[in-house]
């Protein structure tokens, strides 16, 4: 069969089609987002959910009525579905659910670099992970295979490296037909109250058992007999590394991270005279393993942080724990030159605001020239951040505090600060500034409910932010075009920041890289709701 | 592990270094060698940094290519130059924009079609999967201002005679 150049993303949209997926969700994070854009390239039904609660709720619903699902996120966002899924682990599934997570250790575009391997003993969910993108490929299949056999969602741990490198995939056929969804009652196993809750639990640690004793025997990790008297036990990219730093070395790359083979392991550990754990991130195989009795040497400190890499794993053999070199010196992003945004942050420097930010492009306005920004921790946290510092801060200080969300953000999760803004209003009020460029641009401009445009951009029902804040009870809304009418902005901040109201304004102009394909896509489905077409919102 | 040949390609974002990579890496692929490509996505959209490693041979392991181990550098930003320069093994070649006469080329946007054609001088890939490989990642209108583009590159490279 034909063998393509593939990234990890791609490859995973490729098998999720070929295992005859129903739908595809998640919410746009780096490394994930290309995964349900390929999907819904090659013909697949991918949809963007507001955040990833959502998108894993609507991908539990739909392995309850027994379809197959993939839902995608970051590692992050896999915070932000961690309530439904420590649930899901008990409920189990009646399809299949599969949860890529896709980490980046090195933090090439995110704001921390967790090690979401931990999330698979934390909430009792199996954890697959590749090394390449036919393994991204074959483990995705894996993957949707062991969550329908043992009824429950299964984890498929990537990193940016495997996500975003290109390797060459071979496509499998020959993957069972999905049956057709159709709802069968399971009160017990479905409504966790208490009382069904606890069988619940026993439940899921038995399955949990089969699936360990499964995975003493699992292909999905490889074994390669080499010298005896170096062993190295690692897993997902740095496998590629291990092999090429130390080709002679004997080697044993889990592929099933969770539950871990641990009879195999013990076995080569005895095999060798030095066995060396190799991990990218925290060290959370030798926790395991010398959990379990089993003796192994973990790699330095210095190398839990950012990413490994051929060289690092060369270090990492020979015990070398001297400075390293160090990075090349890289040119910074920035906010592009004709980002509609320069004014919005021209402004919020010459009036010394507080800004609690948030995260996406407009991250950057923490650069100079501006240095606006006063905090960013996560997604939607500048709205409760915000009224925190109001809350306390001496009155001359509250009054400065504004907070500033993007537009896909604040639907992501800007929501629930706002309803505590209008709930728990600070004595100076507070002024909350949405950038809405009429994209998600950060990730490289995915559509979001706010658009009003699906995720192959079709039109359908549009979120309206304003209309929200309004209905909610904020008591001025008001819409600016910053680059316009920037002396209309700054005037308009300065009269609100004055007042004691809670007010938002929403500062909209389109993205500069994303506004040509805005205008088109507007366009096309004008044009369909013209021709009598609903432009695919039916 | 046979001998792997190791490229990396860089230049700021939006300036076509990742377009130059996928081609590179396609048309090693329809070479009928193993390859690999590694590159970060996300924040280096914006005018920040792009490096992407393309690594080909008989079989490759790691899709990164170790700092000092790269034979060939194609650097689409003047600045950028001495930044990678670290990546490259002794006695390899660094192609970068002041490679070609600006006015040689069709225009400045195919410069990174250019500095392959420069490139592919040095490298054992039949020109077919080059041309290929070119017009497999461009739209059709770009396909002839490219392929001029990839010849100007090619012959100054063996004008110099590197």
């Amino acid at each position: 069969m034909e063998r393509k150049l593939l990234s990890g993303d791609e490859a995973v949209a490729l098998a999720a089609l070929d295992a005859g997926v129903a739908l595809g969700t998640g919410y746009p994070g780096t490394p994930s987002t290309e995964i349900l854009e390929t999907l819904a390239e090659l013909g697949g039904r991918a949809q963007w959910a507001p955040n990833e609660k959502v998108a894993l709720e609507v991908g539990i619903g739909a392995a309850f009525a027994g379809a197959r699902v993939l839902v995608t996120m970051k590692h992050v966002g896999v915070n932000v579905a961690a309530d439904p899924l420590f649930t899901a682990a008990y409920t189990g599934v009646s399809g299949a659910l599969v949860l890529v997570s896709a980490d980046d250790p090195g933090m090439a575009s995110s704001q921390n670099e967790q090690d979401n391997r931990r999330y698979s003993v934390a909430a009792g969910v199996p954890m697959l992970e590749p090394s390449d993108s036919q393994e991204a490929y074959d483990f995705l299949l894996a993957a949707m295979s062991l969550s329908e056999r043992h009824k429950m969602p299964v984890m498929l741990r990537m990193t940016t490296r495997v996500c975003h490198s290109k390797t060459l995939v071979e496509r499998r056929g020959g993957f069972p037909a999905a049956r057709a969804p159709s709802f069968e009652r399971d009160i017990a196993g479905r409504v966790m109250v208490p009382g069904y809750a606890r069988p619940a639990h026993k439940k899921l640690r038995a399955r949990l058992d089969e699936i360990q004793k499964e995975n003493e025997k699992s292909p999905l990790n490889l074994w390669k007999k080499g010298d005896p008297r170096l062993g190295i036990i690692t897993h997902g990219i740095t496998w590629e590394h291990v092999q090429e730093a130390a080709p002679g070395a004997s080697a044993f790359r889990i592929g099933t991270v969770y539950p871990l083979p641990l009879e195999q392991l013990r076995a080569f550990a005895r095999s060798v005279e030095r066995c060396l754990v190799i991990e990218e991130g925290d060290p959370f195989f030798v926790e395991q393993l010398r959990s379990a009795g089993i003796a192994v040497e973990g790699k330095p400190e210095m190398y839990r942080f950012g990413e490994l890499n051929v060289e690092r794993v060369r270090r990492i053999v020979a015990g070398d724990v001297s400075p390293e070199p160090p990075p090349l010196k890289a040119t910074p992003p920035r906010l592009c030159d004709a980002c509609p945004y320069h004014p919005v942050y021209g402004t919020l420097a010459r009036l010394d605001c507080i800004v609690a930010g948030d995260i996406g492009c407009y991250t950057l306005g923490v650069m100079e020239p501006y240095r606006a920004m006063d905090s960013c921790v996560a997604m939607g946290a500048s709205m409760g951040v915000g009224l925190g510092l109001r809350h306390v801060l001496p009155e001359q200080q509250a009054r400065r505090v504004v907070s500033i969300i993007g537009d896909s953000t604040f639907v992501h999760s800007g929501i629930n600060g706002l309803v505590e803004m209008v709930y728990n209003p600070p004595a100076t009020g507070h002024v909350v500034i949405v950038l809405d460029n009429g994209t998600t641009a950060m990730t490289g401009q995915q559509e979001h409910p706010g658009t009003g445009r699906t995720i192959e951009h079709d039109a359908t029902n549009k979120f309206s932010i304003e209309g929200f804040a309004r209905a909610s009870g904020v008591k001025h809304v008001d819409t600016v075009d910053p680059v316009a009418d920037p002396g209309g902005f700054e005037r308009l901040l300065k009269e609100r920041l004055a007042g004691n109201d809670i007010s938002m304004i929403v500062a909209r102009r389109a993205c500069i890289l994303a506004a040509a394909d805005i205008r088109k896509w507007d366009k096309q489905n004008a044009e369909k709701a013209e021709a009598g077409g609903c432009g695919g919102a039916c | 592990m046979g001998r792997v040949t190791n490229v990396v390609v860089a230049g700021l974002g939006g300036q076509g270094a990742i377009k130059a990579s996928d081609i590179l890496a396609d048309a090693a692929c329809r070479a009928g060698f193993d390859v690999k490509k590694a590159e970060i996505h996300g924040m280096s959209q914006r005018g920040g940094s792009v490096t992407s490693d393309v690594r080909f041979g008989d079989e490759v392991l790691s899709p990164m290519v170790p700092r000092g181990e790269a034979d060939f550098a194609v650097v689409l930003e003047a600045t950028q130059v001495e930044v990678v320069r670290p990546v490259l093994r002794q006695g390899g070649l660094c192609f970068g924009p002041d490679f070609l006469d600006e006015k040689a080329l069709p225009n400045r946007k195919s410069l990174n079609v250019a500095l392959l054609g420069a490139l592919s001088h040095h490298l054992d890939i039949p020109e077919p999967c080059w041309l290929e490989a070119v017009k497999a990642a461009l739209p059709e209108r770009l396909h002839e201002l490219n392929e001029k583009a990839f010849a100007a590159g090619r012959e100054a490279a063996a004008r110099q005679g590197r």
